[in-house]
């Protein structure tokens, strides 16, 4: 067993000042930072394949300015609803009823704002309102009664696919109100003028890219003041320069096309909002814990249940904000709107590595996982694959994915 | 009277790391019942595995021989085979099957194309049940069962499956006192129809009462087969033998400076989760600042549902009694709570209810106490890895870095980031659960140690240990317990583990 031998301890090293060893320490060893995590970098050398190879089978349509847009726009939903999703999952949950409230918010909306002449903004506010009300029922009874989620949220899933029925009275709504619309199809475009690009949507990658390179540079200079192990210096300039580089082809491409999506920035903010809030907060290390060792957290005073109930109304939430996206972009709300919508969300959290038995999985990861659903369905649907195969292939990358996180683990329990 | 009906000779079973059973020998003659007493971790229940072919013929060296024919058995198949039944201490009864279902689970009574003859299965399950003087419908399902006639159910499907030899695993742990009488003269009933009983217990008043002999095991090593029926062996003398092993040098020296009391409970009273009865029974102790106390009992006498209670009401129900932190009445009535008020306990079970296996080093001693690292919920993630880094460095924890996985580390380096974890709480009171279970020598000393050292820092600690030598060693005071009762309590320095032991199997109308 490695942990046995005497190992040489990062608090050796010769005390140099901080930015300095900046610059020395590390290692560039790619085995040790491949197997560092192969979990998580695995989704991502995945994610790289498959748009590669979508992009060759496509001649490079799947690249195109255009198309990029189209992906952003089609799937925000789904990766809005993963966010929420995944944080379930790490705690050990599942949520089954994600469709149903997406119909059942976009349906309050619409009968507002269309059928009773309300602003946009109210349309919003009262989806929203509806979303958290239904993540709070479920957190009520999976938290407070003890009931298993699965039995939960699949009687929600009846339950709230009725009330939408009702609310919209067996008829579809439409149309939105132009400003509605914005929020899913509208463009920031032109706020600063461009020669046949939009310069704004360049802006502002640049400055989300020098935010970015500010960030992990601090973080790394934390880490090394810290004593902790950081990759070397040439090595960390190319992960930035990488990242860098695919940001501002993407904003390139959207500056291109119709500028920046508005639901990008919206998912860029919870994205961020979200990958800190897991990460940094006690909250977030709570819902980790949970997961990991449910006996082991109550035993270290994490109040159980109440994590348990806020993680399900967030959920709503985020649904919520999900019914408004799509009722948006689908410019009405439809009584069989969101349908299958939390399969692909699970899908997305699993195949971006959250561990089945809970405990594991990023935001980051599951957006990862939700892209490349998008993208192979994007690029199949490009390439004139007809549904049913593609039903096939998707349900074959998600048995793949979580075969491969049991290896993983059964790997690790072997060394143990 | 000296036809051997089993033999087993030089057992060695080995795990890695540890011998469990070194060279152990056992005789069983034919129609007795034979009593195996040992501590906790003897090796009692390993040697009863490798008889019930749990443990395969090739994983243990030694000879067994069962009516003077060497036997192999590759599981539980071939020993029932034979006519050897094993019944767990942990019943093994389907709940919400019925009597006859779980009698003739995995022998079910088959009638014509193969189909279970239910008319036929019930009758029978009747006639055993009778045979076991257990007056219940056959049909019922096991659940509406207490426990005592869950175990006459046990014995009536050993009886079904035409046993010879019955082991009993601490047969009567979770009866009462009515209950335990009964079965004790059921197993004299069944030794008279001529079959052969091995009954490993820790209530020796029942061995000396029932046994024909009794072997004592002691560290995987078998001590002596003392001959009952002579009836001059007293409990003392068994217990000479269960204990018999000296105090080293094991155990690093301490100047014992106590304090101001820190943490008192007066008549604290538990009751089991589910089943009707109490787990503490009117249970009071102290312990000071600077002090060492230890409670000492056997496996079943509430050790555990004691100090997990205390912690935030974290076990059992109808949980009354009084709890004092510095002379001051407090209510942790939960697990926050009881952190707050800075008590910390460290579980004897660290996989199952202490530490976070697939999570880092670092999330794991920060997890009882991440409020004292964060501003507003948002957590410092650079002084959370110095915390682990200072715990890693104060405890010897061997690991790379304090981002590595906690289940890839050893068990010792396990229980030091348990202890770094509840350290980082801050705490005024340690409880400590077997502390040294499943560790190495090496890690135990340093263990010690680290307790040492927080003793001199004016922590107060309680340690719950089955190792009596290592209570003697590390403690200032130990309290005794029985049965959910303290029986008694004695200063180090005038206990014997031949005391204790006494103590700690004295039964209920003795506690008093």
């Amino acid at each position: 067993m490695t942990s046995t031998e005497p190992t040489a301890r990062p608090q050796d090293a010769p005390a140099e000042s901080a930015p300095a060893a900046a610059l020395h320490v590390g290692t560039s060893d790619p085995l040790t930072l491949l197997t560092r995590n192969l979990r998580q970098s695995g989704i991502y050398i995945a994610f790289v394949v498959i748009v590669a190879l979508f992009a060759f089978l496509t001649d490079g349509v799947l690249l195109s300015p255009g198309n990029i847009t189209n992906i952003v726009l089609q799937y925000s939903y789904i990766l809005v609803l993963a966010i929420g999703m995944v944080i379930l999952i790490i705690a050990g949950h599942i949520d089954l009823s994600v469709g149903s409230i997406v119909a059942l918010t976009g349906a309050v909306s619409a009968v507002l704002v269309i059928q009773h002449g309300q602003p946009w903004w109210v349309g919003v506010v009262a989806a929203v309102a509806v979303g958290v009300a239904v993540g709070a029922w479920h957190g009520f009874w999976v938290a407070y009664v003890g009931m298993p989620a699965f039995i939960v949220t699949l009687a929600g899933m009846l339950l709230f696919r009725g009330l939408t029925l009702q609310v919209l009275d067996n008829v579809s709504l439409s149309p939105f109100p132009a400003d509605y619309q914005k929020v899913a199809s509208g463009f920031l475009n032109g706020l600063m003028g461009g020669q046949g690009y939009d310069a704004f949507t360049l802006l502002i990658a640049g400055i989300a890219v020098a935010g970015y390179a500010v960030s992990v540079f601090r973080t790394r200079l934390a880490r090394i003041r810290y004593q902790q192990p950081v990759e070397s210096f040439p090595l960390f300039v190319a992960r930035v320069l990488v990242v860098a580089a695919v940001v501002m082809y993407f904003a390139w491409q959207l500056a291109h096309a119709r500028g920046l999506p508005i639901v990008l920035i919206i998912l860029a903010v919870l994205v961020i909002a979200y990958g800190l809030m897991t990460n940094n907060t006690v909250f977030g290390r709570q819902v980790y814990a949970i997961g990991g060792n449910l006996s082991a957290a109550m035993l270290s005073g994490v109040k159980v249940r109440k994590v348990n109930f806020w993680i399900f109304v967030n959920m709503g939430f985020l649904a919520g904000i999900a019914g408004v996206i799509y009722s948006s972009r689908s410019n009405g709300a439809q009584p069989a709107a969101g349908n299958m919508f939390e399969l692909d969300a699970i899908a997305a959290a699993f195949i971006g590595g959250a561990a089945v038995a809970g405990g594991v999985g990023t935001v980051v990861g599951a957006m990862v996982g939700g892209l490349i659903m998008a993208v192979m369905s994007n690029g199949m649907q490009l390439m004139g694959v007809d549904q049913s195969t593609q039903s096939v292939v998707k349900g074959l990358v998600l048995l793949l994915a979580v075969a491969f996180d049991i290896y993983n683990k059964r790997r690790a329990g072997a060394s143990r | 009277m000296n036809d051997v009906l089993l033999e087993m000779r030089g057992i060695t079973k080995r795990f890695p790391g540890v011998t469990a059973l070194e060279d152990v020998s056992l005789a069983v003659r034919r129609g007795e019942i034979h009593a195996i007493c040992g501590e906790n971790g003897a090796g009692k229940s390993t040697l009863m595995k490798v008889l019930s072919g749990v443990y395969p013929t090739g994983s243990y060296e030694g000879e067994i021989r069962f009516d003077g024919k060497p036997v192999h058995f590759g599981g539980i198949r071939d020993s029932e085979a034979v006519g050897i039944v094993i019944i767990h201490q942990e019943l093994a009864l389907v709940p919400y099957l019925s009597i006859a279902e779980n009698i003739f689970l995995g022998n079910e009574r088959r009638g014509r194309g193969g189909l279970i003859d239910w008319n036929r299965a019930n009758a029978e399950a009747r006639e055993l049940l009778t045979s076991v003087g257990l007056d219940e419908n056959p049909v019922s399902p096991v659940i509406q069962l207490g426990v005592g006639k869950q175990q006459l159910v046990e014995i009536a499907k050993a009886l079904s499956k035409e046993v010879r030899l019955l082991i009993l695993d601490e047969p009567t742990a979770a009866l009462n006192d009515v209950d335990s009488a009964h079965l004790l003269e059921l197993l004299r009933r069944l030794r008279d129809r001529g079959i052969t009983c091995i009954m490993i217990s820790h209530k020796l008043s029942e061995i000396t009462a029932i046994a024909d002999s009794t072997t004592v095991i002691r560290d995987g090593k078998t001590v002596e087969t003392l001959d009952m029926s002579s009836g001059d062996v007293t409990q003392q003398r068994i217990i000479r033998g269960m204990v018999g092993r000296d105090i080293d040098s094991f155990y690093p020296d301490r100047v014992s400076e106590p304090g101001p009391e820190v943490l008192r409970i007066e008549n604290w009273t538990a009751w089991h989760p589910v089943q009707q009865r109490k787990v503490v029974d009117g249970a009071s102790l102290n312990v000071r600042a600077g002090e060492v106390v230890g409670i000492a009992g056997l496996m079943g006498a509430g050790r555990t549902e004691l100090a997990m209670s205390v912690f935030g009401r974290s076990y059992g129900r109808n949980i009354s009694g009084r709890l004092y932190l510095h002379g001051k009445e407090v209510r942790a009535r939960t697990v926050a709570e009881a952190i707050s008020n800075g008590i910390a306990y460290a579980t004897e079970d660290r996989k199952r209810y202490g530490l976070n296996l697939i999570a880092d080093v670092r999330a794991n001693v920060s997890a009882a106490a991440l409020g004292k690292l964060a501003r507003a919920g948002w957590i410092n993630g650079n002084e959370e890895i110095k915390v682990a880094e200072q715990g890693r460095r104060d405890m010897n924890i061997k690991t790379r870095t304090v981002l590595d996985t906690v289940g890839t580390l050893s068990g010792g380096n396990q229980q030091k980031v348990v202890l770094s974890k509840w350290l980082f709480t801050d705490p005024d009171v340690l409880i400590l659960d077997e502390p040294t279970r499943g560790i190495d020598v090496g890690a135990k000393f340093e263990i010690y140690t680290i307790i040492n050292r927080l003793v001199a820092q004016g922590k107060a600690v309680i340690v719950i240990s089955s190792e009596l030598p290592e209570l003697l060693g590390m403690c200032d005071r130990i309290y005794t317990l029985s049965a959910g009762r303290i029986t008694g309590e004695l200063p180090v320095g005038q206990a014997t583990q031949e005391d204790l032991m006494a103590l700690m199997t004295m039964e209920k109308e003795l506690a008093g």
